[in-house]
């Protein structure tokens, strides 16, 4: 902040770098995230990101809590797509327990996982808006169409953010009569708020202008750097584990995978706006194909003991690869119980796609991998 | 020395205070109006309904909250310099209010109407940069800092082509009277002479006021408020104040010089009435414009700012001076000027893609999207 010391004359022409501490009160940080940027006039020279002002430690106490009380936990941590968390959770419980989920409730976990992807992704989109500066508008257009989303969760689940719906061996309990049409409503002004959002954000000139080769990250420091989901497809990675390790239904449904080419800011962006197309198409495939059905198994345990043993499962989560390693000794709760979050590991890459940018740009490069830092701390 | 004030003779100098007096009461309730039309209209943009629970139709929420920033404390950073800081909204708000003193708001109603008034304008507008450098600097924080800086050079870099579009104006009028050059309007309002002139001159009141897209310096969700941050109850809202007392006068400006003022279409015989309703609506599209664009766009960043006054608004505004300066040597046919206009109008869309987009675009990037089925 202050001129060189040595004002002798070699080191007349010297300035000193300015460290600009962003967060944790930050309103761009997306919570409470804290980044100290080193700043050369308007430019970035370096980014030292600090994290765990949100630790919980939601996987220790799973250890203390019986597999059903553990659900709620992951709800908890990914806060934003709370049955993308919770799938991953219960998949490893029904893998160690050796529980086969009926049909139905396979399509069903399907459907709704894919609707709670479009949910986060509108979330990301109307916080990114803010980010680029729009005034609030992209934000209440995603927060209409996420509304949408969120009441039929709430008319399913009886809870709009935690959902706890989803139990190991199937569903908490069956979804309403009229899911069917509910869906459709719901798809409907879906598709209408992606397409808004296209033509408020992608067909503009200044947003095109700010994003496009910003915060570049090759394919290959983004394979070191364990990213995954949108933000490395965005770098020309084909990586999507709905499509390389089906779950669920997964393998039985038509759906693309969108891959980016420049991985910037921009192609981060418009992945994801790309795969919430890919989003509604699923499920209308699910719905065509769900038929009426047992939503637990016919010979579900009274009390649910998970054979010794370790299992990890991992699956596709708007954020990337949401992975559970859960280690069992028999009994009736997880012996350990690891989170792979996807926001943490993109987020190592943060420095390297924001030091040589603008300041404005450390911001959006931020706001492009899209973190929840429930997630990230657990 | 005497002066008539609604018809009474007074002393010239209480008739200044009077005028004065006016025009602060006025401005306030005229800012107050403002930011309520401000919410009202981004609320409808964003389907939203705005303020709606003080007042019929949330009117007095404004009221509200002059209220209650006037109440708050005044606080100051234990580290900021004293009289930097306190006195910064002084030096954003007096310049801006002495704007005021030679705007034609309808025949014969103005505080004084200055034979150089366009000059004395452009004078006094650009002063309050050093009120948002001393808020910046004096605030003892890095954002301030970083945006008073900003503040400094985006003034800076807007202020020629703002300037440069009114002389052209001044050119085409003959006088820097701006009675005169409302009056020239009678027939025909000068956006129709210089339709190029006119969208630099709205581009560069956009970021003279600091509004969306060019918001760099105050820019929320980058340096939190920039000058501002420290800043709160009633000294923040002097900068609010001014903030909206500057819409105010610039859309005033803009209707008296390139939309005919109180003039066009009906010519100055009509009764006041008519007048104030020919300036409220021209201010008044105005200030709808500037609320659209904060709704919709986004946020340059400042390289982009930058070269785009330089290399785009600058440039152009400087052909058109030679345009103008022609057509009045040689005599020309106005229609020229239009033409001319339309031509620079043409070249400027296709050189802001171009000047504004990232310039560390990558190598031969197609912007495309593969799809790989599952």
């Amino acid at each position: 902040m202050v001129a060189s010391p040595q004002a002798t004359p070699e080191h007349e022409f010297e300035t000193q770098d300015l460290l600009i501490n962003v967060g944790p009160q930050h309103p761009s940080t997306h919570g409470v995230f804290r980044m100290v940027l080193t700043i050369d006039g308007e430019v970035v020279k370096d980014v030292v990101p600090y994290i765990g002002y949100l630790h919980r430690g939601a996987e220790k106490l799973c250890e203390t809590m019986d597999f059903r009380q553990g659900i709620g936990f992951m709800d908890r941590t990914e806060y934003l797509a709370a049955h993308n968390a919770e799938l991953s959770y219960v998949m490893a419980v029904e893998a160690l327990a050796g529980l086969e989920v009926p049909e139905r409730a396979q399509w069903i976990r399907t459907i709704l996982c894919e609707l709670n992807r479009l949910s986060s992704h509108f979330m990301f989109l109307g916080a990114f808006g803010i980010d680029v500066g729009v005034f609030g508008t992209p934000f209440i257009y995603a927060w209409r169409e996420r509304e949408a989303i969120i009441d039929l969760f709430e008319e399913i689940s009886g809870d709009r953010m935690m959902y706890a719906y989803f139990r190991p061996g199937g569903l908490a309990w069956d979804v309403p009569l009229n899911f069917k049409e509910r869906v459709r409503e719901v798809l409907k002004s879906t598709r209408q708020g992606i397409r808004d959002f296209d033509e408020l954000l992608t067909q503009n000139e200044i947003f095109r202008a700010r994003t496009e080769g910003i915060g570049y990250i090759s394919a290959e420091d983004a394979i070191d750097w364990g990213m995954s989901g949108p933000s490395i497809r965005a770098s020309g990675v084909p990586l999507d584990v709905r499509r390389d390790e089906p779950y669920l239904k997964y393998a039985e449904l038509d759906f693309d995978v969108i891959v980016g080419e420049n991985g910037d800011v921009f192609d981060r962006y418009y992945c994801r706006m790309l795969e919430m197309h890919e989003s509604v198409k699923i499920i209308e495939q699910c719905l065509e194909r769900l038929q009426p059905g047992l939503i637990v198994p016919d010979k579900m345990p009274r009390m649910l003991r998970a054979a010794p043993g370790e299992v990890y499962i991992r699956t596709e989560a708007p954020r990337g690869e949401y992975g559970i390693y859960m280690v069992s000794k028999g009994g009736n709760r997880p012996y350990r119980l690891k989170v792979r979050s996807a926001c943490l590991s993109n987020l190592q890459a943060l420095r390297q796609m924001s030091v040589d940018q603008y300041i404005a740009d450390a911001i959006i490069v931020l706001g492009s991998i899209d973190i929840v830092l429930s997630e990230v701390d657990r | 020395m005497n002066n008539s004030l609604f018809g009474f003779e007074i002393n010239v100098w209480f008739d200044g205070l009077a005028r004065l007096g006016l025009i602060v009461g006025v401005m306030t309730v005229v800012a107050m109006g403002l930011i309520y039309g401000e919410r009202k209209i981004l609320a409808r943009f964003q389907q939203r309904i705005g303020p709606q629970k003080t007042g019929p139709f949330g009117l007095l929420q404004s009221v509200a909250d002059a209220i209650k920033l006037v109440g708050k404390e005044d606080l100051r950073p234990t580290a900021a310099d004293p009289w930097t800081f306190e006195l910064a909204p002084y030096f954003v708000f007096i310049p801006i209010f002495l704007g005021f003193v030679s705007l034609p708001f309808l025949l014969d109603v103005n505080i004084r109407l200055l034979e150089l008034g366009l000059l004395y304008f452009i004078a006094v507008s650009s002063v309050n940069i050093v009120g948002w450098v001393m808020a910046g600097w004096g605030s003892d924080n890095r954002y301030a800092m970083i945006g008073g800086m900003r503040a400094a050079a985006q003034a800076i870099s807007y202020e020629l082509p703002l300037v440069l579009s009114l002389v052209v104006v001044a050119m085409l009028a003959g006088s820097l009277n701006l009675k005169d050059i409302v009056e020239g309007q009678a027939v025909v309002p000068y956006v129709v002479w210089l339709p190029l002139a006119f969208v630099i001159f709205f581009i560069s009141t956009l970021a003279e006021m600091n509004r969306p897209p060019f918001d760099i310096p105050i820019g929320e969700s980058e340096v939190v408020g920039g000058p501002f941050v420290e800043y709160s109850g009633i000294r923040w809202s002097m900068f609010m104040l001014g903030e909206y007392a500057s819409l105010w006068i610039l859309s005033t400006l803009t209707a008296a010089v390139f939309l005919g003022g109180y003039s066009w279409p009906f010519g100055e015989d009509l009764g006041k009435g008519y007048q104030l309703l020919l300036m409220g609506a021209k201010s008044g599209l105005y200030i709808f414009v500037v609320f659209w664009v904060r709704a919709s766009i986004p946020r340059l960043r400042i390289d982009q700012l930058m070269a785009y006054s330089w290399k785009v608004l600058l440039p152009l505004s400087l052909a058109q001076v030679l345009v103008v300066g022609f057509v009045r040597v040689y005599e020309l046919p106005d229609v020229v000027l239009t033409a001319a206009g339309i031509l620079g109008l043409v070249a400027l869309v296709s050189i802001t893609g171009r000047a504004v987009a990232s310039t560390r675009r990558l190598p031969g990037a197609a912007r495309t999207m593969r799809s790989e089925a599952a």
